[in-house]
């Protein structure tokens, strides 16, 4: 298979021209190529390149009313510069930053840890079943496929003061107010939602293990946790690093389930994502894009470090292909 | 030996359904919740003491115009669908078949897309629109859209495209079809489950949008069925009609969840294709 996408000459072509015939076809597979990414690539930039690009513009003006050298009042967005910035992180707006900032923090830490504690426990479960894996196969789809906005008014109704969680844990807690308890809201059913995922990406990695690497540790005396330690975890940690690198990236923008489950505005809850969106449905565009400014500067960052320090490798596979496939070639 | 095994199914059996009760009883509490009658909407029995269908008929009273919610979400999520396979499709065939310069680095950007914040795409794009007065308008949620979808499906479409044969398509050059008859009588047929799935997972991730959805409407006439249900307001106004909305999740989720189930094979082997949402 990896011999032939190396060789895309059909055969009547490399019979008819050596390598003059085999330049011309690379050119035409270069061309072909440009055609059929340019469509793709053309909408990319249109609807994420320019916005970026805009957004980082729109952060260094502001609007609103403002007097002239004559004392007239001008309305229009004039340029400040880092205004936007500095702005957001003094007085009480750096209090509210650092506490959307600590929040983002927080819940992408927790969500993270908890998923994949959960996930992995739940593909370990799935991967020793002998009986009810279709069951599960289909359960777990199910908290993946209801709509965040959905499962936010869901878990609302099951965190209402009288409602389902303070009757099975037998406590007057006033989840969905504003505090700690709207956090652990927030996280719980942030974890709900997610977990199965990761239990599924993990559940496809473990059945890729070969049954005989743990028959060979067995037999070698290898505890059942050792194999765990030392098999398992190593020959998933691949598939469970893109997953959790994912997981990561889509917790640190959150918006949709702390939006619905305790509100916008609310301090408890509050991510970047909502305070910039906030901003904006205020029409303080300048401002708002400056905290999604600093939000996408976040995120580059932590995807960065977690792809450099921990080596996740994203598009793996098709390098790992081009490898093999240049040693056939050679 | 045989008292150890039969433990170990009786663990495995209790683990599987802790699973099955960990996935399934929110969705459950949200059903049994929308099948109360209003007045004991606060009871908190395992099973409706009395059955009844009034938090349904009231998703679909008058000043919800949750019937034009649902019409707007099938038109949006369906046409972001479309449009991003029509032009996903090519470009994951060149990057999974074609050899050329760069590829890497493509994939790696349109990886690299799924990784910017909604947010900030959605501020300048707000502005934008305001200005060009296409708030409350479809192409201004499916615009967007398309900036989250396209690379996912991409990226699942070209991780489908390479598990192809494509020996088979230079097999039927060889017994005499043209480049275009084998890709069309050989490729296409093949590729279609993968593109079926990318389509499902496309479809399912633009039906729950909702921050773009949020923000680029504030006509009711043109929300989306997920803004549509967050906004139900109650008979005074004040306290939130939950019954209702949990019937309404009921219906904007089960068909969902029925498409996830009658596919759920591809749709496993989709999601750890790609290793996304």
């Amino acid at each position: 298979m990896t011999e032939t996408r190396t060789r895309e000459v059909p055969p009547t072509a490399k019979a008819a021209g050596g390598t003059r015939g085999a330049k011309r076809d690379a050119q035409g597979t270069r061309r072909l190529a440009a055609l059929l990414l340019s469509p793709t690539l053309l909408v990319l930039a249109l609807v994420i390149g320019y916005p970026v690009l805009a957004g980082f513009r729109e952060s260094l003006f502001t609007r609103g009313e403002t007097l002239d050298a004559d004392g007239f009042v001008v309305e229009g967005e004039r340029f400040t510069g880092l205004d936007n910035y500095t702005a957001i992180f003094s007085g009480d707006r750096a209090d509210a930053f650092w506490n959307a900032f600590g929040n983002t923090s927080f819940f992408t830490v927790t969500t993270v840890v908890l998923e994949t504690v959960i996930g992995v426990a739940m593909a370990l479960i799935m991967h020793q079943a002998f009986r009810g894996r279709a069951l599960v196969r289909a359960s777990i789809l199910v908290p993946w496929a209801i709509p965040t906005a959905i499962s936010g008014l869901l878990w609302k109704w099951i965190f209402q003061a009288d409602g389902a969680a303070n009757a099975v844990l037998r406590q007057q807690i006033l989840w969905t107010a504003d505090g700690f308890p709207a956090k652990m809201a927030v996280v719980i059913a942030e974890v709900w939602k997610t977990s199965p995922f990761i239990g599924l990406l993990v559940l496809a990695g473990l059945q890729m293990i070969p049954r005989d690497v743990y028959e060979a540790a067995r037999v070698d005396g290898a505890s059942a946790f050792q194999q765990f330690r030392h098999i398992t975890l190593p020959l998933v940690k691949p598939a469970l690093l893109v997953a959790v690198l994912f997981r990561m990236l889509d917790a640190l923008r959150m918006f949709d389930l702390p939006a619905v489950l305790i509100g916008v505005n609310q301090k408890s809850v509050e991510t970047l994502t909502m305070i910039a969106w906030f901003e904006a449905s205020n029409l303080r565009y300048g401002s708002a894009a400056a905290y999604a400014t600093i939000l996408f500067l976040y995120i580059a960052l932590i995807a960065y470090l977690f792809v450099k320090l921990l080596g996740a490798d994203i598009i793996g596979e098709a390098r790992q292909v081009k490898r093999r496939a240049r040693k056939v070639t050679a | 030996m045989n008292g150890r095994s039969a433990l170990r199914r009786a663990l495995s059996s209790l683990g599987i359904a802790l699973v099955a009760v960990y996935c399934l009883a929110p969705f459950y509490w949200m059903a049994i919740s929308a099948f109360r009658r209003p007045q004991d909407q606060f009871d908190n029995s395992v099973v409706p003491s009395r059955w009844s269908m009034e938090n349904f008929t009231a998703v679909f009273a008058g000043d919800n115009g949750f019937g034009r919610a649902l019409l707007n979400s099938v038109i949006v999520a369906g046409t972001t669908t479309v449009l991003t396979l029509t032009v996903g499709v090519f470009t994951a065939y060149a990057l999974a078949r074609l050899d050329f310069r760069f590829k890497n680095a493509v994939l790696g950007l349109i990886v690299a897309t799924t990784m910017f914040p909604g947010i900030s795409q959605l501020v300048p794009l707000l502005k934008l629109f305001t200005d060009i007065e296409w708030i409350n308008t479809y192409q201004a949620m499916v615009l967007p859209g398309l900036g989250f979808a396209l690379p996912l499906s991409v990226w699942l479409l070209t991780a489908f495209f390479r598990q192809l044969p494509f020996e088979l398509e230079q097999a039927a050059m060889v017994d005499g079809c043209t480049r275009g008859q084998a890709f069309r009588k050989v490729i296409v047929p093949l590729a279609a489950p993968g593109v079926f799935t990318t389509a499902i997972l496309t479809f399912i991730a633009a039906w729950n949008e909702f921050l773009i959805a949020l923000s680029m409407v504030n006509r009711k006439e043109m929300q989306t069925a997920t803004v549509a249900i967050s906004k139900f307001t109650g008979v005074s106004g004040f306290d939130q009609p939950f019954g209702t909305q949990m019937a309404a999740g009921v219906i904007v989720t089960v068909p969902l969840i029925v498409v996830v189930l009658v596919f759920q094979r591809r749709i496993v082997a989709g999601l750890t294709a790609g290793g996304v949402k």
